[in-house]
């Protein structure tokens, strides 16, 4: 079905151009020229010291993206990965600072903590869901709130964080160098060491996926639950199961940031990944492929729109950009849908012989 | 007394499906007017085409001698025709008066709902017909009569002269039936017309005015309750003869393969869906489970299954106890599985054939090792079922959705009887399917009871029980009312046992 994979690269395309005509009207409007405005995000974007800063963006994206897409896999909306991310990264800095390890023991425990405690946060609303039949969509929003109250309060010096003198800035204490992740220069820049484990969860999250009987059974629940249950699947406890994998996958968010550039939680920490990681899920469409380029694309985006404003336009044109193209890509994916089923259906029905009309239910006479 | 409703020839095709044909009904004010048959008789179309939901194909409905073509059902209620369905249709958290308005509310101009009129119409519409309701209830404070009152209340608000009732009887408990019929009677006396639709004989013979039966799509019989008898009825319903088994050479052997043993289930409420059932399927042996709908069969097959937990009893399986095993494991023990609705619980539609054929068989070779899936194994075996099973498809990349129902059970069937199960449960597998793929699926089943497996057949066809089955279980109220040999029972045996009577 060559005609299928056309359609799922023209999809994104096709929502990019509709986006940038969008915004285009909008600046030609205000009497900027797109053009130019797009040539200066390239020149600015494409810069190496840009560049390296975007990588570094793009993975901590790519694995909000990761994390967005396991759930979407079960249709499920994980709009807590801000939460699950705040809080592992907050503990992961805690515990890495308390601790005094070799090297890679070092990492590989605050790596441990952050999944396990995103992990378990996740699955406090997959457990809702399963157990009380509350949607992790409400669930998950409440539960960022919370997370960001407790972070807030343990972050307080009297609790778990350190207030520098003359600062107003919050943050957990500096972990040993033992448990920093080394950077990988590239362009004359500083990668997180972090954007090589961020590849391989792409890779491990489709092998899984694709290739294992549990994958195999999470996809099947998020196809149909009733099938999946009547095809021997615990359907609800791969619900629990998946909030948790993707709670889990949320808290290695903060993990190239704090491995190689902080070495410490602070107040200064980005947000907001829940938003994005669902964008790059939808737009990269669930494939570790996908979302990587969309990831990057992300990036580049956030990144290059810094320099529209020294050109007097201002840069939340690019967030317009960000939020027409995910309801583009939304639409564009169902009509992808559609059209696919009905080509299919007239695949089959051309490629079949015709069949008797004489139908028969129970009880019906076929006449 | 005057005809009040005379439906005369009427016709209604589905694509590919006669529900209704040659039906002919007359319906005199103020009786109660009961319609039986089986599932799939055509009841529901007749009554969908009374209350306006469905437009006939061919033939007249007269309504006070007027030819009347409904194009909705808001069309049927202003000429005086409305609707009580079975499963009602009330908001729980708003009151017995806002249910009762709902869709008719009185506006004042502004379109201000004018609740204190609605409210003094709908006390003395339940003054009048001897409907106990209170306006300012909520509805989910009411149980299960109280709020068929609710849904009757309803359609009398609306005006309505002729009251179709789907089932009334089937979700209530004795006590409540008993005051639903005082009801009824009420409503007859101030000249309202019901017409009701049971499977309950006794019920039917008890309140019915006149009845007519359905069977096979038409009406077969219309007689008054001081003529007939149930014997009469169960027969009617059931049809003349009943079909012969085809062929009988082999006798299943004695060796049981799956035993139920004094099994009951209780619903969330406490109600026995499953009770006290004890049965056994040998090896070689089809089972056939008869009854109306409703009856148990599915929570029969959810237990089997391990899909719902049992409250008593033991389920075994080549002797070995499964009651406390998972769903997987049960499957895992050599059970194969078509369940009745092929589109919710037996395919990921959107999910290409391959894929479809890995479902139920995720930890079997030779399509999974219990941790990787074979990816090529489940290609090779799904272009297997295709050509075993004729399976109409240009390839086993396209989506199951693509296919048409037939080609999707029979993909079904291939798939559940792979692995050669020592069990199989097949719950209507010929359901909806056109006459070739009935016919290959019932030689799949005849060709597998000869090797040896074990078969559970849960159908409401009669011609497929009949012809498959070495023999017949009858379930009702979730127990297992009567064990037929399908070639000595008559057919008034099997209509009573399925209503529920002592043979």
């Amino acid at each position: 079905m060559k005609s299928r994979n056309l359609l799922a690269v023209l999809a994104p395309l096709g929502a990019i151009a509709f986006s940038f005509a969008f915004i285009s009207v909008i600046l030609i409007a205000k009497g900027s020229n797109p053009i130019e405005v797009v040539k200066s995000m390239a020149e600015y974007g494409f810069a190496s010291r840009n560049l390296v800063a975007e990588l570094n963006i793009a993975s901590t994206y790519y694995i909000a993206g990761v994390a967005a897409a396991i759930g979407f896999k079960m249709n499920l909306f994980n709009i807590g990965i801000d939460g699950q991310y705040r809080l592992a990264v907050f503990f992961a800095a805690v515990i890495g600072g308390m601790v005094s390890l070799p090297p890679v023991l070092h990492v590989a425990l605050i790596i441990f903590v952050a999944m396990a405690v995103g992990g378990l946060w996740g699955a406090l609303a997959g457990y809702l869901k399963v157990k009380r039949g509350i949607s992790e969509v409400i669930s998950t929003i409440m539960l960022n709130a919370i997370a960001a109250g407790i972070v807030a309060y343990l972050l307080q010096p009297q609790q778990l964080g350190e207030q520098a003198t003359g600062s107003n800035n919050l943050n957990t204490p500096i972990i040993d160098s033992s448990g920093w992740l080394p950077t990988i220069p590239i362009l004359g820049g500083e990668v997180h060491g972090f954007i090589i484990f961020s590849l391989l969860i792409g890779l491990a999250y489709w092998v899984l996926l694709n290739k294992s009987v549990f994958g195999f059974n999470l996809r099947a629940t998020g196809f149909s639950f009733r099938a999946a249950r009547a095809g021997g699947v615990n359907a609800s406890r791969m619900i629990l199961i998946t909030m948790a994998l993707s709670g889990a996958m949320a808290g290695l968010i903060g993990m190239g940031t704090l491995l190689s550039q902080t070495h410490s939680y602070s107040i200064s920490f980005p947000s907001g990944f829940a938003f994005t990681g669902l964008a790059l899920a939808l737009l990269g469409r669930n494939h570790p492929v996908g979302i990587a380029l969309a990831a990057f694309f992300w990036a580049f985006l956030d990144r290059s729109s810094g320099v529209l404003d020294l050109n007097g336009v201002p840069r939340e044109i690019i967030t317009i950009m960000q939020g027409t193209l995910i309801l583009s890509i939304v639409v564009a994916y169902q009509l992808v849908k559609i059209v696919n089923k009905k080509q299919e259906q007239k695949f089959v029905g051309k490629a079949t012989l015709p069949e008797s009309n004489l139908v028969k239910t129970e009880g019906v006479v076929s006449k | 007394m005057s005809t009040i409703i005379d439906v005369q020839g009427i016709e209604k095709k589905y694509p590919g499906v006669i529900a209704n044909y040659d039906v002919n009904l007359k319906i005199e004010s103020g009786e109660i007017h009961a319609i039986i048959g089986e599932n799939g008789a055509g009841k529901s179309t007749l009554m969908k085409i009374l209350y306006g939901l469905v437009a006939p194909d061919s033939g007249r409905v007269l309504i006070n001698g007027k030819k009347v073509s409904f194009k909705s059902p808001q069309d049927a209620m202003e000429l005086g025709v409305g609707m009580v369905h079975q499963h009602f249709m009330l908001a729980d958290n708003a009151t017995v008066l806002e249910n009762v308005i709902l869709g008719s509310e009185p506006t004042s101009t502004g379109g201000v709902i004018q609740f204190e009129a609605a409210r003094i119409k709908l006390l003395e519409i339940a003054e009048k017909y001897g409907l106990n309701v209170r306006p300012d209830q909520l509805v989910s404070e009411l149980g299960i009569g109280e709020r068929q009152r609710v849904e009757i209340a309803k359609v009398l608000y609306k005006g309505a002269k002729i009251l179709i009732l789907d089932e009334p009887t089937a979700v209530l408990v004795p006590q409540e039936v008993k005051a639903l019929f005082e009801n009824l009677k009420e409503l007859t006396s101030h000249g309202l017309t019901i017409i009701f639709i049971s499977h309950k004989l006794d019920e039917v013979l008890a309140m019915a005015n006149s009845i007519t039966v359905m069977r096979s799509g038409t009406t077969v019989a219309s007689v008054e309750p001081k003529n007939t008898n149930k014997g009469e009825l169960a027969k009617l319903m059931v049809g003349g003869e009943l079909p012969k088994r085809g062929d009988t050479s082999t006798k299943p052997s004695d060796e049981p393969v799956l035993s139920l043993s004094h099994v009951s289930c209780l619903a969330p409420d406490q109600r026995e869906i499953l009770s006290d059932v004890s049965l056994t399927v040998h090896k070689g042996e089809i089972l056939g489970i008869a009854g109306v709908a409703g009856n148990g069969q599915s929570e029969l097959i959810e237990t089997i299954m391990g899909l719902i937990k049992i409250d008593s009893g033991t389920i075994t399986i080549l002797n070995v106890d499964i009651s406390a095993l998972t769903s997987r494991e049960i499957r895992d023990s050599g059970v194969g599985y078509i369940p009745q609705d092929r589109q919710r619980d037996g395919l990921l539609m959107m999910a290409p054939l391959w894929e479809n054929r890995i479902l139920g068989h995720q930890s079997t070779p030779p399509i999974s090792n219990g941790f990787w899936v074979n990816k090529s194994a489940a290609k090779i075996d799904s272009e297997r079922i295709v050509k075993e099973l004729d399976v109409r498809t240009p390839s086993i990349n396209v989506m199951a959705a693509a296919l048409s129902g037939g080609n999707q059970q029979k993909f079904i069937v291939g798939r559940e009887m792979s692995g050669d199960p020592n069990l199989l449960i097949a719950s209507q597998p010929t359901r909806g399917v056109d006459v070739g793929a009935q016919s290959l699926i019932w030689n799949k089943l005849i060709e597998a009871r000869l090797s040896g497996m074990a078969i559970l057949l849960i159908s409401s066809d009669l011609d497929e029980l009949f012809n498959l089955s070495d023999r017949l279980a009858v379930i009702s109220k979730g127990k297992i009312v009567a064990v037929l040999d399908p070639e000595t029972t008559t057919p008034e045996q099997l209509g009573l046992a399925m209503t529920g009577e002592k043979i």
